[in-house]
């Protein structure tokens, strides 16, 4: 193994697909779709070479189905694809939740609704990465701004995932996905896979759905000698539907627990200037880039600006917001949508701290305007 | 078999632990297919562990809870793409799929017609009861022209597919039809398809009393088992027979049986062309 880092040019949805594989993807079922396909394509070269299995599936629907039963059998998979797909994934996506089974999906945002523009960005599928499925339930979803973050969250992807048993969601942008950057990979040694806990008791025991004592009750694979039921209909313990209230209360209450005492590992950001800032910006995935510009230029003009930036969409992260935004007048929030993560960042802070910066055209938000939105609240 | 004997296999593969009785109304075909499907596992010799049963929604759907097999019961129509997932990670498995005719030719008929043309060993049951009877007698992709449905209440003006005949044109390894009257055909062809290295479907044909049967007065379920003895034709009967002949009969027998290349065997000399290549 080659303990140099290895630099190279490498494109987002590139580094999606080696990401995937240096935390354990072993399946890959979708279906082509712009601005996503080089996922699949490199995955369909990548992914026998390591002894694993891709599948170009009929639709997206199969693709994700697919992908739950391969987790199933025991492999860590994945599927890719962009807002179309999407919408198209949302029933199964709430299968994985419903019964736990954790998989990656994939969404490289392009312009919506429907068709829209299928090689514009856009970050317009943040509420349908939340509630895009019918139901409660919760839910992971991961942001990246840069190639090399793409790689390292696709990693962390694939590690919630099993950690937490649940479908983990990382949203891409058509900007992040096709932008190419000079990366250095890290040394595949250094890199964390969480491994699928197995189970000590004796088949007979075993319940894959148990509520207590621990959270995350431990996933047999298909075919270990541990024969059970899985099913999208509300379930007991053993997985067995059941309409009884005493039975669907706790596992519900669990499968949020799960998520909400997690919060401190889940939640992925970075920040910096907020000690003395009187100006916040917050900003995730191509949009914190151009954030990132205007925030410096700020500074270079006197202004205290602070910058948080959001890795982890959801669950959002209230309680960092707040802190944040505490002692400041004035937050500042920039998306290639027309307000989504806002109103995530209103609840819980208040309108009236909150300027919005939206660009749904198509077009990134430039530095400038995210500047503009900076010096109206602190010129 | 006697049918003391008969007993004793099915409870072996029941799952005690899950209470009973079951979903079916009294008469259904379901459970016909349902101990088909297990006597069928243990004329093979299958070992349970290395079984895996598989359904969509609808009546049909709620079969695999009841069986001490590996079972899931996935989303409407999709339950092939779920099987396909967990074939290829598990290619050594046995992984059957049962469907009513709307799981697997409505909402699943993209799946369906995919799977057989990928020819991925699967085995695909289609209890075929021409309506929707969860949900009370809609018509269905299988529902016969003419017939009355709660959504086609002055007639159904649709032609029907052919399950069968379809599974065929769409590239499946092994194809074969019964009814549930004539179980022990039918649990034959079930384990001659699970056997099948490829996409096999079974086409049971079955019916539905309580919803469609009774809008259109077609009897009790002893009359309806009756009618599918009477209207069913062996396949090399019907042969002989013109197509006016045939017509509104139920043709049984293996309308496939071919040697075709299983997909995750292929897919396994893809690994080891691109882990040469790679090395």
């Amino acid at each position: 193994m080659n303990a140099e880092p290895t630099a190279r040019l490498m494109q987002g949805d590139e580094a999606c697909a080696e990401g995937a594989i240096a935390a354990g993807c072993r399946f890959f079922a979708g279906y082509p779709i712009t601005p996503a396909t080089e996922i699949a394509e490199v995955l369909a070269r990548r992914l026998p070479q390591v002894r694993g299995k891709f599948i170009q599936m009929e639709d997206e629907i199969a693709s994700i189905a697919a992908v739950i039963g391969a987790a199933v059998g025991g492999a860590k998979a994945m599927t890719a694809t962009s807002g179309p797909g999407f919408s198209l994934m949302q029933e199964n996506i709430g299968y994985a939740a419903m019964a736990e089974i954790p998989c990656v999906i994939v969404d490289v945002q392009r312009l919506g609704p429907s068709t829209g523009r299928p090689t514009s960005p856009s970050q317009g599928d943040v509420m349908q990465a939340r509630w895009g499925t019918h139901g409660d339930h919760p839910i992971i979803a991961l942001c990246p701004s840069s190639v090399r973050e793409t790689f390292d969250l696709a990693v962390q992807a694939f590690n919630f995932a099993e950690r937490y048993r649940t479908p983990v969601i990382v949203l891409m942008d058509e900007v992040i996905g096709h932008m190419r950057e000079r990366i250095e990979l890290p040394d595949p040694s250094t890199i964390k896979q969480e491994q699928r806990p197995g189970t000590t008791v004796p088949p007979e025991w075993y319940k894959p759905f148990e509520n207590f004592p621990v959270d995350v009750p431990p996933l047999v694979p298909f075919g270990e000698g541990y024969r059970y039921h899985i099913t999208g209909l509300h379930h007991d313990e053993r997985g067995y539907p059941t309409a009884r209230l005493d039975e669907i209360q706790p596992w519900l209450e669990r499968i949020f627990r799960k998520i909400d005492r997690s919060l401190s590992d889940i939640l992925l950001y970075d920040h910096d200037g907020i000690e003395d800032a009187e100006t916040l910006v917050i900003a995730y995935g191509a949009t914190a880039r151009s954030a990132r510009y205007a925030i410096d230029k700020a500074r270079e003009r006197g202004r205290k600006v602070g910058f948080l930036k959001l890795k982890t969409i959801w669950p959002f992260a209230d309680e960092v917001v707040e802190h944040a935004a505490a002692r400041l007048h004035h937050v500042v929030v920039p998306e290639m949508n027309r307000g989504q993560v806002v109103l995530e960042v209103e609840r819980v802070i208040g309108r009236h701290k909150v300027r919005r910066v939206n660009r749904a055209d198509g077009e990134m938000i430039t530095p400038a305007e995210i500047l503009a939105g900076i010096e109206d609240w602190s010129g | 078999m006697t049918q003391q004997h008969e007993s004793r296999v099915h409870k072996r593969y029941l799952r005690h632990s899950k209470k009973f009785p079951n979903v079916w109304c009294a008469g259904c075909g379901i459970g016909i297919v349902m101990g088909a499907i297990i006597r069928a596992v243990d004329d093979l010799r299958l070992h349970k562990d290395d079984v895996a049963l598989l359904s969509g929604i609808g009546c049909t759907g709620r079969m695999p809870v009841y069986v001490d097999f590996n079972t899931m019961h996935t989303t409407h129509g999709r339950a092939l793409a779920f099987a396909t997932g967990l074939k290829m990670v598990r290619p050594k498995m046995k992984v059957i799929v049962v469907m009513g005719d709307g799981d697997a030719l409505a909402i699943g008929g993209n799946h369906f017609i995919h799977a057989a043309r990928r020819n991925i060993g699967l085995t695909a049951i289609v209890v075929n009861n021409s309506t929707y009877g969860m949900t009370g007698g809609q018509y269905s992709p299988t529902t016969p022209s003419g017939a009355l449905a709660t959504t086609a209440p002055y007639g159904h003006i649709e032609q029907h597919f052919p399950i069968a005949e379809l599974a065929a044109t769409a590239g499946a390894a092994f194809v074969a039809r019964s009814t549930v009257y004539h179980v022990q055909e039918l649990e034959k062809y079930i384990a001659q398809a699970i056997a099948k290295d490829g996409f096999s479907v079974v086409e049971a044909v079955s019916y539905c009393h309580t919803t469609i049967g009774r809008i259109n007065r077609w009897g009790s379920a002893p009359d309806m088992m009756r009618a599918l003895k009477e209207q069913s034709i062996t396949r090399r009967r019907a042969e002989g027979m013109n197509e006016e002949e045939t017509r509104g009969k139920i043709v049984r027998g293996v309308f496939v049986d071919r040697d075709i290349p299983e997909y995750t065997r292929l897919y396994d000399q893809i690994i080891e062309q691109a882990a040469q290549e790679a090395a």
